[in-house]
Order: C-alpha cells, then structure tokens, then sequence
C-alpha cells in the first residue's frame, strides 16, 4: 500500500469531491419550491409532529421536550441519509464507473459529505428552538463537535461497507432499511431512557453508538454536563473499527465492481 | 518503464465471470452456496497481451467485433484493473470515448462543464480560465445554461468533446468518436486533433476503418479473441489486416 499514491491520487481530484457534493447538495430540493429551506423546515414540521404525539399526547409537559428530540432526530437522520446515500454511491453511478476512471471511493465520500453540510444547516433549527425555548447555553456546548465527528466517522465506515454490499447484493438495501428503522427505535429519540430503565432493556442503549452520540450531544447543547466518557470511548472504537472494516472491505473489492455494477 | 514510453502493455489479460443465471441477491448466493451450485464460465476478453507506445507514436488497433478492443481501452484509461500483467501509462490520458458520460441530466450545461472537468481531473482556476473557450468550440451559445436533459445527443457529445479536448492531454484514446456531429462540426474536431498530433501527442486509436487507421496512425496492432496476432508499421500490419478479412 503506497501511502504517497493515494495521497497524490485525492489531491489529483479533490476538486472531484467538491464538485460532487456541490452538485449533490443544489440538485437535491432543485425542483422544489421551498428549495433549501426544506432542510430547516422539514426537521421543524418533524419536531412538532413528535412533540404533540410523544409529549402532549403522552402527558409530558417537560419544557424543553422539543430540544431533546430535535437533537436526537437531527443527528438521527444524518446517520440514516448518509448511510443510505452511501449504500447507492457505488451501483447509483454505475454508468460513470463503467466509462470514466475516477477513485471510487470519492463517491461514497461525497454522497456522506454532502449529507454531513445539510445535517450542519438543520441545525440552525436546533438553535432557534433552543433560543425560543429559552434552553441555556454552558461551557460544554463545544464539546457537541465530538460526537458528531464520531458521528461522521461512523457513517463513513457504514458507507464504504454497504456500498461494496449492496453492489454484489442488491438486498442490502432493504436490509439496511430494516435495521435503521430498529436502530431508530432503540435511539431513545422520542423518549427517554428512564423509562426502559425499569424493563431490563437498558443494556440496548449501553451498546447502540447512535444512542450514545445523540446522549453526548445532548449533555452538551441540552444539559450543559460534561461527556460521559464511557459512551465517548465506546462510541469511537466502534466508529473507528467501522472505519477501518469498511475501508479494507472496499478497497479489497473495488477492482470488482465494474464486472458486476 | 523507460523515459520514452508512454504506454506499456505487459502481459495484460482480462478475465469476466459470465454466470448462467446472474446472481444478485442474498438468497440465491446462500442457496447456491448450500448447493454448491455456484458455477462461473471464464471468458478471457484478453490474453497475454504485450506492447509498447513511444511517447509520440500513433497506435491504431485493429480487430474484427469481439476481438477485445475496447477492453483494451478501458483497461488503458484506467477504467477496468487486468486480471493478469501490468499496463502503464506515463502522462495525462484522455479517453474521448463515449463523451458525456459524466454528464449530470438536472445540471445545466454551464455547470456539467465544471462537473465533467472535475471528472477529468481538471481544476477550478482552469476551467474558470477555459470556460468560454470550451462554450466558443461546442458552438452551443446560450444553450449553455440549459440543463443537459434537454439536449440532443449531438449536443451532449459536442460539449463532451469540448470539454474533453480542451487540455492537451499526454496520451489521447479515441475510437470511433469522430463520426459525431454535422460536418462543420467534424472537420473543427479532425483539426482539432490533428493538431494535437502535430505536438507530439501519443495516440491510441481505435477502428474498424482500415483507411483511418493507415491515415491517422504510423503503427498499429490486430487483436483477435482477445490476443494480440500482429504489430509493426502501419503498412505491413493493414496488409496482414487485409488478408485476415479478405
């Protein structure tokens, strides 16, 4: 593995990867009449929906209810979009790949990167909510970059993974589907974890990254308390071993996907 | 590989899986697998092939369908990894095949152009710089801010082409591509190449016209099933050619 190659190779096309993502980014809401100002509204018209049925409906009157979900819907559905834009980057360009030599990873880089920058405009959602809900800011909001890098390493690593998959088996897809809407589920977005805690269920959010990203996230923006180190440190070996897997997996198996895309 | 080659071809040979029934789902793979049903036919596109480009020289391959010629290309430009031996190539290599594959249909002419050189691996400032250079050559005017969607496929190719040759590439791969467009259009793309040719630009040419081929180049190769049965000077391997397709 020649490091400098690769390394000059990016270089090469780095101006590729903006490229793709810009394109990614304006083509997305292009034909839409709200256009980008989807990516705000949609997570807003999302919290007040998830508000009214998990708070009001269910007798919650905890002011600040509508920040704890937006922040676990928010860095719920990066995870969910940009795994799934990764999952297609490969077989979606089949046509590119077949006629062009880009390094193909950049396509699954992209299709995450341009999720990541509209995950980072949804939340100027959050701070508007917070601001109205008069939610105060402490010392630790800055700690909320970290779990959202976390975050992103994560998705990368899923990304490159599921893309080699879904060119060799088109099911992946469907599978992933499946396995998002649990992870959903179990990410304790819509409702906390006081009361699993009773049920012996509570092991599932000790060994869900996603939650644990989402529960660092809030104890910066929402509680104003330090990380708990415990889920930092799980959370990034699991996002780091994802990493790594995915990159083998892919680079192992590109060469093959032309034959099969 | 020597200073003073461009393209090296050693021992390349490209192998495809050509299953029966093709299989692309879970299910099927773990039934197979239990069944031990997982056959594969080995098609080689390519066997052994060796050859060597000199910076400069002008290669035409020759090759009845199915011969492996454009697997060759792909493999050249990078596109395809050979199975077996190496291919290098010295240099920027421009593949005007198939022009406006990476065209986004949504993105408007203007913005396809930078898409497409990034693909090419241009960079921001020169496409800034060649910008109307490229929209002067495709002749498309204020077609330019339409999205590619609504073009013809002349159009695209001619865009394609524009933005394609726009750098003078190291190494230009060409097959028949030169047939597209009105004549006008023709004749600016011929110049446009032949004068690439007068600097010194190292070709790979690809066709099934004998006459372009002994025109354009001054040594070429016959692929037959995937192998390489003849190269030298142009003139000696068009009279092998000729007498290979009687």
């Amino acid at each position: 593995m020649d490091i400098k190659k690769y390394i000059r190779n990016f270089m090469d096309y780095k101006y590729l990867l903006f490229e793709l993502v810009k394109k990614n980014i304006k083509l997305k809401y292009r034909r839409s009449y709200l256009g980008i100002l989807w990516t705000l509204v949609e997570p807003l018209l999302n919290m007040f929906v998830l508000t009214i049925v998990f708070g009001t409906l269910f007798g919650r009157d905890d002011r600040t209810f509508p920040v704890f979900i937006l922040s676990g819907r928010l860095l719920f559905s990066f995870f969910s979009s940009s795994t799934k834009a990764g999952l297609k980057a490969i077989s979606g360009n089949a046509a590119m790949i077949k006629k062009v030599y880009v390094p193909k990873y950049i396509y699954v880089v992209s299709a995450i990167i341009s999720n990541f920058i509209t995950f980072l405009i949804s939340l100027i959602v959050l701070v508007g909510v917070g601001a109205v809900l008069k939610v105060k800011p402490t010392i630790y909001l800055l700690q909320a970059v970290i779990p959202i890098i976390v975050l992103l390493v994560m998705s990368v690593g899923i990304g490159l993974l599921l893309a080699t998959l879904d060119v060799f088996f088109r099911d992946i897809e469907y599978i992933w589907s499946v396995a998002t809407t649990l992870i959903m589920y179990a990410s304790a977005i819509f409702y906390s974890t006081d009361r699993v805690a009773n049920t012996g269920n509570a092991w599932i959010f000790d060994i869900n990254p996603v939650y644990m990203c989402i529960a660092n996230f809030r104890n910066a923006v929402l509680y104003g308390q330090p990380m708990n180190m415990v889920y930092f440190a799980r959370s990034s070996v699991i996002a780091l071993v994802l990493l790594v897997a995915g990159i083998i997996m892919f680079y192992k198996n590109q060469d093959k996907f032309i034959l099969h895309v | 590989m020597k200073e003073n080659v461009a393209i090296s071809v050693k021992e390349a040979g490209m192998r495809f899986n050509l299953n029966q029934e093709h299989v692309d789902n879970l299910k099927e793979y773990f039934i197979k697998i239990l069944k031990r049903d997982l056959k594969y036919n080995e098609f080689w596109a390519l066997k052994d092939v060796s050859f060597e480009v000199k910076k400069g020289e002008r290669l035409g391959v020759l090759g009845l369908n199915g011969s492996g010629k454009s697997t060759l290309l792909k493999v050249v430009s990078g596109v395809l990894k050979p199975s077996t031996g190496k291919v290098q190539t010295r240099g920027v290599v421009a593949p005007l095949l198939e022009l406006g594959a990476g065209f986004s249909p949504q993105y408007t002419g203007r913005e396809n152009i930078y898409l497409y050189g990034a693909v090419l691996g241009y960079n921001k400032s020169f496409l800034d710089d060649k910008f109307d250079e490229i929209v002067d050559f495709s002749g498309l005017g204020e077609f330019i801010e339409v999205p590619v969607k609504n073009y013809s496929s002349g159009m695209k190719s001619r865009l394609g082409f524009s933005i394609a040759t726009i750098v003078e590439p190291d190494i230009l791969i060409l097959d028949e591509v030169l047939s597209v467009g009105d004549k006008k259009f023709r004749s600016k793309c011929e110049k446009k190449i032949m004068s690439m040719f007068d600097r010194g630009v190292t070709v790979l040419f690809v066709s099934h016209s004998l006459e372009q081929v002994q025109r354009l180049c001054d040594k070429a190769i016959i692929l037959d099933s995937g192998r390489l049965v003849a190269h030298g000077p142009v003139e000696k391997v068009a009279r092998v050619y000729k007498s290979m397709t009687g």
